[in-house]
């Protein structure tokens, strides 16, 4: 089948089902020309389907941040959220000012929660030598201030994310002793069991990395 | 999509002497409603709170078209969050009240408060058995609010109410059928009953599979992990059904120092879903 027939295949879906089915084949092609019929899949009502679709995005890679970046639609929450998991999971660089942006201000929490996440797994490789420590100094101190966010899944990411920073960064020890400090407050302090468990897994993922 | 009722529009703010003084107003209908409303949601505990609530939970001037009484409804719900145990003899007597949706604000509002001496009140709700359960003509909802009531049940622990609830798992409608399946794996740890609701997961309805993960969560069954994970869903509502679960094992290990491999899965499947 050519990559034609898979997007006329979502095209011609007529139930949440079918949908669902045509979005996962397209998805499995990981062929560019398949990137405008992701991206408009992400608008759709229908999570299964945009589950498939950021993941079909996601193995396209840096070929679709571009396509992806002139789509960001700022009226469909949802097709916003979908968007930014679909940077977090390429983690290209040219979507960081986006990622930190919405980590910190975004007015859905899943978005936040996407964001959040995602800011501890940019490709550094993908930027010059001499921006990639301003640009994770940014990072840090955004995550550091999402860790007090209201909602607390929100904080469960901003720990996730963190502790990719922490093990992208763990011969720099001015971010260890902040990102462990705030690990060590997190794990006794938050309100939430689950987030104090995250950042207990954390602390003990760094100090016996077989145990984890 | 993604169901986050609570981000849009910010609530409107009061403080506790006003919304109390709206509750108490009788002219306009719309301000108490939203008043016993903003009590709960803003866990207002005083005397002066609860006293209003109670007194709006008697109050007959709010009436929906369906004949129903709405500021009881809030005021019901509200007293549940505020979990006052002046509160439990009034929300009893609204078990038998002729509107079902007081009645089934009522019996949520028990089981969060989690008193015994509702036991009895809301077992009496379930004579006649699932031949008894039947649908209101051209209404919605059953005879009873079941769900609710069996729910309740099963998160007071009410071990005499087993071989009530039991029959529930054939009842036509499959969410009474999940609150059964919850109330007796609370009430007996069998985990065929889990199961149920395992299997709740892979049906192809979404308000359905939605709902068995509310009641997964909230049993912390912890077999359920991989299956939450997979089932078609919105994240939100997976990543809350999956806290559900970690909340249990963490709890239950919180006299060690170490995390157990459960909680470990848990916060993985977790992670790859954010």
């Amino acid at each position: 089948m050519t990559i034609q027939k898979y997007i006329e295949a979502v095209e011609k879906a007529d139930s949440a089902d079918l949908l669902l089915e045509a979005t996962e084949a397209l998805a499995e092609q990981k062929d560019p020309a398949a990137i405008p019929t992701l991206i408009e899949i992400l608008g759709y009502n229908n999570p299964g389907a945009a589950v498939a679709a950021v993941d079909g995005l996601i193995d396209i890679g840096e070929a679709a941040v571009p396509d992806l970046l002139d789509n960001l639609d700022d009226y469909n929450y949802g097709a916003r959220a979908w968007t930014i998991r679909a940077f977090a999971g390429i983690g290209d660089p040219r979507a960081l000012d986006l990622l930190l942006k919405a980590a910190s201000t975004d007015f859905s929490l899943s978005v936040r929660r996407a964001a959040a996440r995602g800011l501890g797994f940019i490709n550094w490789s993908k930027l010059p030598l001499e921006d990639i420590l301003p640009a994770q100094k940014r990072i840090l101190e955004t995550l550091l201030l999402v860790c007090e966010d209201g909602e607390w899944v929100v904080r469960y990411a901003a720990v996730v994310g963190l502790q990719a920073l922490l093990e992208e960064k763990s011969e720099d020890s001015e971010f260890v002793k902040q990102i462990l400090e705030k690990f060590q407050f997190i794990s006794k302090k938050d309100p939430e069991i689950a987030v104090r468990g995250r950042a207990l897994m954390a602390l003990a993922k760094i100090n016996y990395p077989n145990f984890v | 999509m993604q169901q986050e009722y609570a981000e849009f529009g910010e609530p409107e703010s009061l403080t506790e002497e006003v919304a109390i003084a709206r509750l108490l107003q009788k002219k306009d209908l719309g301000q108490r409603y939203y008043a016993a409303w903003w009590l709960g949601r803003f866990r207002v505990t005083t005397a002066a709170a609860i006293d209003a609530l109670l007194l709006a939970l008697e109050d007959s001037e709010d009436r929906a078209p369906d004949g129903g009484y709405p500021l009881r409804r809030n005021a019901a719900r509200a007293l549940g969050k505020l979990g006052d145990k002046r509160a439990i003899a009034p929300l009893i007597r609204c078990l038998d009240f002729p509107d079902v949706y007081v009645r089934e604000a009522a019996a949520q509002s028990l089981e969060t408060i989690g008193d015994d001496s509702c036991i009895a009140p809301l077992l009496k709700l379930l004579a006649g058995g699932v031949a008894a359960a039947k649908q209101v003509p051209g209404k919605p909802h059953l005879v009873q609010p079941y769900e609710a009531i069996i729910e309740a049940l099963g998160t007071l622990g009410a071990k005499e109410a087993k071989d009530e609830i039991e029959p529930f798992l054939e009842h036509p409608f499959p969410k009474v059928q999940y609150a059964a399946a919850r109330a007796m794996y609370q009430l007996t740890g069998n985990a065929i009953y889990g199961d149920i609701l395992v299997k709740a997961l892979a049906g192809d309805n979404l308000q359905l599979r939605r709902s068995a993960l509310i009641d997964l969560g909230a049993i912390g069954y912890y077999p359920a992990g991989e299956a939450i994970f997979n089932t078609l869903a919105e994240n939100s509502m997976k990543l809350i059904a999956l806290r559900g679960l970690l909340e249990y094992q963490l709890k239950k290990e919180s006299q060690t120092s170490t995390l157990s491999r459960e909680s470990i899965k848990l916060m993985q499947l977790m992670d790859g879903l954010l």
